[in-house]
């Protein structure tokens, strides 16, 4: 039994182009140098707080390269994060109950409107680079994307089957291979889909700030959110289609250059016993694992540079097997300290809001609680709208194949355009037909947020047994009778879902869809999203954390008392158990 | 003998003394000698399992020691390996990467790691196969991976938790000789074998040393060496005698072969409620008519085979006989009650009437749940209340599966119904055995 076709990739003959790879490897890397270059100087740069946004089609693959980047450091940073929060939730008992609800309310909260608070945090902090700005609008979108990862990362970790944790402890794993070997293998394909929806939310934020105004401060960093904006609010069509292309081309690029090869390379994460018939892959994946330069990276400083942690870990763990109980004290000790620091910065901040509070007018309370009103009318009805068009099409859509085949890559594409990047050129539209924002303000959620329903509804309608559908046909049944008994239950955990995701999404979008600057004037109507801007705008701080509770609260309370229980009732009821 | 591992009093319970704690495992003394294969045997919920991640350090006793060459064991053992009944296998590694875990755990480098676990796959037969993934693997191939990487540590003890029940009778058959091969020929460098198991033939064919456990607690019935000259022969009359006793230990807990009198220290405090056998009630109206052909008698082990059932699957719906009143255990046999001649010989309605006041008779936790709801004004009340007074005697996982077989029991009897929706239970209408359930409202 020899060694050595253990230890190199298997089958050499199938390399066919790997020279050609090889150069493309080389390309992007010089590419990335640059691109790091570019990236520095312009952040070590003096401050521009309005910059200049450019219409010319040239500017725009350097735009497309500043919000890619910001993009993929709010995406780093989420994974990061992502990783020690579920880590820590799942293992300390003590702090788990409280990290966990922690989570669901942030997930729930409208991240637009800590825009203000975050920018000027930042530029407080840098305040005379570039960086300071860009960083804001950087934690903007990774407290966006972060909390479903990190959720997801927790819920894996908490069902690892009982054997494998046992086989891990009995054969003596530390930590950290278990970590490598068990627990982040066991918690990948979740982490990938979440990290998709996760960066489609990322553009959505990116988007709208870009490009923001606070009080008498203008904000712009150069990207395609500006550029787009910019283009809308001088009314140039040719501009806009620029961008829409511009943007449309990086997110399929994305899609192909990232996802695709994501998806293909966790599917060997799968827990499953059996190998089943269907699986990813991705041609970009298949080349890269081709490629020479890259394989003998991995074999010449990978693979020895993993090797030696994890000797370096495992040694050290079995030297250092029993710590003593002092140690668990003093952590205690330290927990307690820094739970008490926190609890003492949550009281103090608490105290300042209730002060700020304290300043607010009783009209002003009206009128935001009128906003909310408003607002929560127009999530429901975009709801409404989503539901009512969405479910017929992706039942039809789910119940043919042949259609599925053809409707799901453009369905996947236009949800892939983040709504905000819309708004300008669709604002434009309304306005030209006379529409007002009131209404006009529906039809813009509805843009973000109907394809998350969209979506479920087809693969709830997938997932329909196709007995069931054939006992409705045996036993004639009628249309009415066919939708009430068959495919409503069995597409409704799909659609609460669909919902849930969709109202959250709704919310947040009211903060850019009911108020608007165009063409130096402001258009805006009645709402919580409307005052949450205009609060922004006219840095009236007071209000702006007002509103802010009013629809975190709002929000908070619709997940508890509708959704949860619906989902609940989703889970037993209406679970197609095999 | 010196002895490797050594329990000395270890009990586990849930719950605790001051309402009733729920005894699993009945303050037990087992030791572990070398060159011996020990094999546990025991009816499922027996305990076994918990046993044998006690010993093996994975779980904590929750009274008593154990210790491993004189030194108290806290944590998992440094020298022990563990054959899982699920395999256990990482399934995003290959067969090799999946052997060699455990020497990377160790700090073996990664020659030497290669080296090893090759060496291991070429003795249990799995060369060829390294770059494979488990999940291309049959489950016979599997649990050679699962062996692999037992024995690639060089354990002391090999544990195996029923490695082959997850296996096709055949496969299990080849992979028990061939266990058995690398063990007489000291192939394997391992100093002693413990196996858990509930298959009466694996045991007596495998072992040098057969623990029989009862269960509610687990106690030792009896433990005996196997004198049978290897290769042993299925149809030999040793052999099939000695599989009849265990069989008879197994079906008879009035009677207790145990080598050595009850420790008198162990006085279980008397649980506030009964364990449910989780048996479906249309499983216990089926054993009463079959017993009701067979003359109202016969033998457990009889029954067992005429209706394919393995003893362990049979033992639950016994269970419920007897503690419903409708059977009773005697000698290895089952025996119909009155009570039971009565329900079997009955029709449907006749039956349900029968079965609701021997529920109300002899199940407390029905009878409670029953007494609850007639007190209410509303007559519905939250699970949630007897779900936590179950929680303090039982597992969480257990509490759940007694509140589900209770949920069964009484809606058959039509003394209580419940709505898993609202977690309620509730007085059916006062319609009765009209056919009419309330579901129909939904």
């Amino acid at each position: 039994m020899s060694i050595r076709p253990l230890l190199s990739r298997a089958v050499i003959g199938e390399r066919t182009w790997s020279l050609l790879l090889d150069f493309a490897v080389f390309a992007a890397l010089l590419a990335m140098i640059e691109g790091l270059a570019v990236i520095t100087r312009y952040w070590f740069g003096a401050i521009t707080p309005a910059a200049e946004i450019s219409r010319s089609p040239r500017a725009l693959p350097l735009y497309a390269f500043y919000s890619v980047v910001r993009i993929a450091i709010a995406y780093v940073l989420s994974l990061w994060f992502a990783l020690g929060y579920g880590y820590i939730a799942a293992y300390n008992r003590r702090l788990e109950t409280i990290m966990v609800a922690v989570l669901d309310i942030l997930q729930s909260i409208p991240v637009l409107s800590f825009l203000p608070g975050v920018m000027l945090a930042m530029v407080a902090l840098f305040p005379t680079r570039q960086l300071g700005v860009e960083f804001g609008a950087i934690l903007l979108i990774f407290t966006g994307q972060v909390w479903n990862m990190a959720f997801s990362f927790y819920a894996s970790l908490k069902s690892i089957p009982r054997e494998l944790r046992e086989a891990a402890r009995i054969y003596g794993f530390g930590a950290w291979q278990r970590f490598v070997q068990l627990e982040l293998p066991y918690g990948a394909i979740g982490l990938v889909w979440n990290s998709m929806v996760s960066v489609a939310g990322g553009w959505f934020f990116l988007m709208a700030c870009e490009m923001f105004v606070l009080g008498n401060r203008d904000f712009r960093l150069p990207g395609l959110g500006s550029y787009l904006q910019t283009a809308a609010s001088a009314g140039d069509t040719g501009a806009i289609l620029w961008g829409l292309g511009a943007m449309i081309g990086v997110i399929l690029l994305i899609d192909q250059l990232v996802w695709r090869p994501a998806i293909a390379w966790s599917d060997k994460f799968k827990f499953e016993q059996v190998e089943s018939s269907a699986q990813p892959s991705s041609a970009v994946l298949n080349l890269l694992r081709r490629s020479n330069v890259l394989e003998r990276f991995r074999l010449s400083v990978m693979a020895p540079l993993s090797e030696r942690v994890s000797l370096y870990l495992a040694r050290r763990g079995v030297v250092g097997e029993t710590a003593p109980p002092a140690e668990s004290r003093s952590r205690m000790v330290l927990g307690m300290l820094v739970g008490a620091v926190i609890a003492g910065s949550i009281l103090y901040a608490l105290a300042a809001a209730a002060v700020s509070l304290k300043t607010i007018t009783i009209p002003a309370l009206i009128s935001t609680l009128e906003g909310a009103g408003a607002t929560f009318a127009r999530v429901l009805a975009s709801l409404v709208i989503a539901a009512v068009w969405t479910i017929p099409a992706g039942v039809a859509i789910g119940f043919n194949p042949r259609l599925a085949r053809f409707a799901q890559p453009f369905a996947q594409l236009a949800a892939s355009v983040p709504a905000t990047a819309l708004f300008p050129v669709l604002l434009l539209a309304l306005i030209r037909i006379g529409g007002g924002l009131g209404a006009g303000s529906i039809l813009l959620m509805l843009l973000g947020t109907q394809w998350y329903v969209l979506f479920n509804v087809i693969a709830g309608a997938m997932a329909i047994p196709s007995d069931l559908k054939e006992v409705a046909d045996v036993f004639h049944f009628s249309q009415w009778d066919r939708w009430r008994i068959v495919i409503l239950p069995g597409i409704f955990p799909y659609l609460v879902t669909g919902m849930v995701t969709a109202s959250g999404g709704a919310w947040n979008a009211s903060i850019v869809a009911e108020y608007f600057h165009f063409r130096g004037h402001t258009l805006s109507t009645v709402g919580l999203g409307a005052q949450i801007s205009q609060a922004t705008d006219s840095g009236n701080f007071h209000l702006l954390l007002l509103s802010t509770i009013v629809m975190a609260t709002l929000v908070v309370t619709v997940n508890r008392s509708l959704w949860r229980p619906l989902y609940r009732v989703a889970q037993t009821r209406f679970k197609l158990e095999g | 003998m010196q002895a490797i591992i050594e329990a000395r009093k270890v009990e586990k319970w849930y719950g605790t003394e001051a309402d009733g704690r729920i005894q699993v495992i009945a303050p037990t003394d087992l030791t572990i000698y070398p060159d011996e294969v020990m094999a546990v045997l025991g009816p499922s919920g027996s305990g076994k399992s918990t046993l044998l991640r006690i010993l093996t350090g994975l779980a904590k006793p929750s009274a008593g020691e154990v210790v491993h060459h004189g030194h108290e064991v806290c944590g998992p053992c440094e020298n022990v390996a563990i054959v899982f009944q699920s395999f256990a296998l990482f399934p995003w590694l290959t067969v090799v990467e999946n052997v060699a875990a455990p020497l990377k755990a160790r700090g073996v480098p990664a020659a030497e790691r290669m080296e090893r676990s090759v060496k291991i796959l070429d003795t249990v037969g799995l060369d060829g196969f390294e770059n494979a993934y488990p999940k291309e693997l049959s489950g016979g191939m599997k649990q050679r991976v699962g062996f692999a990487r037992a024995l690639v540590v060089e354990p002391e003890v090999l544990f195996m938790d029923e490695p082959f029940s997850a296996l096709d009778v055949l496969t299990a058959e080849n992979l028990r000789g061939e266990l058995l091969e690398l063990w007489q020929s000291h192939k394997m460098p391992t100093r002693a074998v413990f196996v858990v198991t509930h298959n009466i033939e694996e045991a007596v064919l495998l072992a040098d040393r057969i623990i029989v456990l009862g269960r509610n607690p687990a106690t030792i019935r009896t433990d005996f060496r196997v004198a049978l000259d290897r290769p042993r022969d299925r149809k030999g009359p040793h052999f099939t005698n000695l599989v009849d006793y265990i069989y008879r230990v197994l079906t008879r807990p009035d009677l207790a072969p145990a080598p050595e009198p009850a420790p008198a220290v162990f006085e279980p405090v008397k649980p506030k409620y009964q364990m449910l056998p989780h048996a479906r009630r249309g499983a216990v109206a089926g054993l009463l008519e079959m017993l009701a052909d067979h003359n109202g008698r016969d033998d457990m082990y009889r029954l067992a085979a005429a209706l394919t059932f393995e003893i362990d699957d049979l033992l639950p719906v016994v269970d419920a006989a007897v503690l419903l009143g409708f059977a009773r255990v005697e000698e290895g046999d089952v025996e119909l009650t009155p009570a039971g001649r009565a329900f079997a010989e009955a029709d449907i309605l006749r039956r349900k009437e029968l079965f609701r006041a021997a529920a109300l008779e002899n199940i407390s936790l029905v009878r409670e749940i029953t007494r609850s709801l007639e007190a209410r004004a509303d007559h519905t009340l939250p699970d949630g209340v007897f779900e936590d007074l179950l929680d303090e005697h039982f597992s969480e996982e257990e509490a759940k599966a007694q509140l589900e077989t209770t949920i069964d029991w009484g809606r058959y009897a039509e003394v209580f119904d419940h709505d898993s929706d609202s977690h309620q239970f509730f007085l059916p209408e006062e319609t009765p055995a009209s056919g009419q359930p309330e579901a129909a409202s939904h």
